[in-house]
């Protein structure tokens, strides 16, 4: 169809509206990042610093004793293992699951809604009963801990992604496999994973980015160096008497930094994941 | 499976592969909610966990349902949740057209979009409270700096304007999400119908209500429910923004259950506010199920 000088110069005013309103917000907080202490306390505010002061990237990244860089790099290494460690727990159990689901779905319903339902469930629901099981296993304020609670919300959703998947893999595929010998579970790890991994490593990436943005329990299971993320330490700066903004807007740059870098690298998978899989159950 | 209906040699296998899903949901799921279940009807208190709760029956019950505070709080979360689905379906449906036409520099609109759904939920909301920061924000300056605004405004200090700040921030992350899913939805529409329409003068408006909208409700109603349920448990950003304030304000349900239990240590009557929001997400969750099931049969 072609359009008309109006409607192209509309397009075009449209284009430059919505990208501006993504662009704008993230750049301010990136300027804010390099911006001297100095230039960003003045009245008129100033939008472009006069030299780059990256002095705040080298303090968040050098270790020290009790440094803003200690509690950032502890909380960067805390996150990295709690997302790892579930995720792969959650495909280890998911898969599995996924599989009986998709391939035996009789009778079975009610855990795929139950799962479903899991998955969405208002975290307080089960606040104060993890919370008394971790003090009692002395889980409180661990990686562990954390990993466990985890678990709850990430596995459900894993399952609930993996199984659309594994959905898309037709059956009749794996009969060779079964009339070569292989029992259920070779047929499952030879020849269904293989052929859906595309989905498997989006559902990876997926649960990756949910437990790297969780804060609810991180907030309230954590307290220390020793198990606290990155989305509570951040919430901690701000919570800081001298709040430094610059400091902040440079720990939210990298905290944003590995989600934003997978999301885009993997833009297509990730797309496919959200419109078939966890959306049309 | 109903009586009469013949089971397939397939019904009764898979369940070892299950069995580890299961068993986990029931200790890390199942065990919390049925304890939730027994202390919302006790005393207990956090900092006695050793101690056994007396038994109170649904005392903790109307307390929560007569308490101004804890109404006041599922108001805030009903606001929130409206407001914010509102908004975030009507720029998520817009933008999405706006995305699937042709344009030049449309794959890197389109890799922009994911660029908000990406950045984690904390670091968002400290990007807004810096932005609406009442002294050295950027919204200040820009708004008096260009002069629609005379005077710097403390965004997030005045309980009238406080809970729309916030749900701005909270919209323009989460709108990409109904944008990116109705902008799958929009390509499976085939153009033929759409240049016919057009070639025949049918008018763009009608065009939008009697072709595209009918192809992306589906993926569409399905978006709607999944941000309506996330909404109404919403935390993290108020946390980050207001905790609550000013003046309760912003205290949405999830807050309040987080006061009551970790504030005021009151176990037992946060785990009554606690089972209200389930009940009502509980609807909420049928509601999307159904629709799941709705989706998969057409």
């Amino acid at each position: 169809m072609k359009r008309t000088p109006l409607q192209s110069g509309l397009l075009y005013l449209g284009v430059f509206v919505f990208a501006a309103s993504v662009l704008l917000p993230v750049a301010w907080m990136l300027i804010s990042s390099v911006m001297p202490a100095s230039e960003l306390t003045v009245k008129p505010l100033r939008w472009w610093p006069q030299h780059a002061d990256w002095s705040r990237y080298r303090l968040l990244l050098t270790l020290g004793e009790n440094t803003p860089g200690q509690t950032f790099l502890y909380a960067l290494r805390n996150s990295a293992a709690v997302a790892m460690t579930t995720t792969l727990l959650a495909l280890l159990v998911g898969i599995p699951a996924a599989y009986a689901l998709s391939r035996f779905p009789r009778g079975k319903d009610w855990i795929l809604s139950s799962v479903v339902a899991t998955y969405m469930l208002p975290p307080v629901a089960l606040l104060l009963p993890l919370y008394q099981m971790l003090a009692r296993l002395g889980l409180l304020n661990t990686v562990w801990g954390l990993i466990l609670v985890y678990c709850c919300i990430i596995m459900p959703f894993a399952t609930w992604l993996l199984k659309s998947n594994f959905d898309t893999v037709p059956p009749e595929i794996e009969e060779s496999g079964l009339v070569d010998g292989l029992s259920r579970f070779g047929v499952m790890t030879r020849i269904t994973v293989p052929l859906a991994l595309p989905g498997v490593v989006t559902t990876a990436i997926f649960a990756i980015l949910l437990a790297w943005d969780e804060f609810f329990f991180a907030l309230l299971f954590t307290n220390g160096l020793a198990a606290k993320t990155l989305p509570v330490a951040i919430s901690d700066f701000t919570a800081g008497r001298a709040t430094d903004y610059g400091l902040i807007m440079t720990a939210g740059v990298l905290a944003a930094l590995p989600p934003v870098l997978i999301a885009v690298a993997l833009q297509r998978g990730l797309l496919a994941g959200l419109t078939s899989g966890g959306v049309k159950g | 499976m109903t009586r009469g209906q013949r089971a397939s040699p397939a019904a009764g296998q898979g369940w070892p592969f299950l069995l580890p899903l299961l068993l986990i949901l029931l200790c890390v799921i199942g065990y919390p909610l049925i304890r939730t279940l027994y202390l919302s009807f006790t005393d207990a208190s956090l900092n006695a966990l050793g101690i056994r709760p007396a038994w109170l029956g649904w005392d903790n019950y109307v307390y929560a349902l007569t308490s101004p505070d804890f109404l006041s709080s599922l108001w805030h979360s009903t606001y929130f949740t409206v407001v914010s689905v509102a908004l975030e379906v009507v720029i998520g449906v817009l933008v999405a057209l706006l995305l699937n036409q042709k344009f030049r520099g449309q794959a890197f609109a389109r890799a922009l979009l994911i660029l908000p759904w990406a950045i984690p939920t904390i670091v968002n909301a400290t990007m807004w409270r810096w932005i609406y920061n009442p002294e050295y924000g950027a919204l200040n300056a820009l708004l008096t700096q260009t002069g629609l605004m005379g005077d710097y405004r403390s965004w997030l200090g005045s309980p009238s304007s406080a809970m729309n700040m916030v749900i701005l921030a909270d919209v323009w992350k989460n709108y990409s999400l109904v944008a990116l899913i109705a902008l799958a939805a929009l390509q499976s529409v085939p153009d033929e119908i759409y240049e016919a329409a057009a070639l025949d003068g049918v008018p763009i408006w009608t065009r939008f209500w009697r072709l595209t909208l009918p192809f992306i409700l589906g993926p569409l109603s399905v978006a709607v429910v999944l941000r309506t349920i996330e909404a109404f448990k919403v935390f993290d950003i108020i946390y980050v923004m207001t905790r609550g304030g000013p003046a309760d304000a912003t205290k949405t349900a999830s807050f309040s259950v987080y006061q009551e239990a970790f504030t005021y240590l009151q176990a037992g009557s946060g785990a009554a506010y606690a089972n209200v929001m389930v009940l009502i997400s509980a609807l909420l969750i049928a509601g999307y199920l159904l629709l799941m099931k709705r989706q998969r049969a057409a």
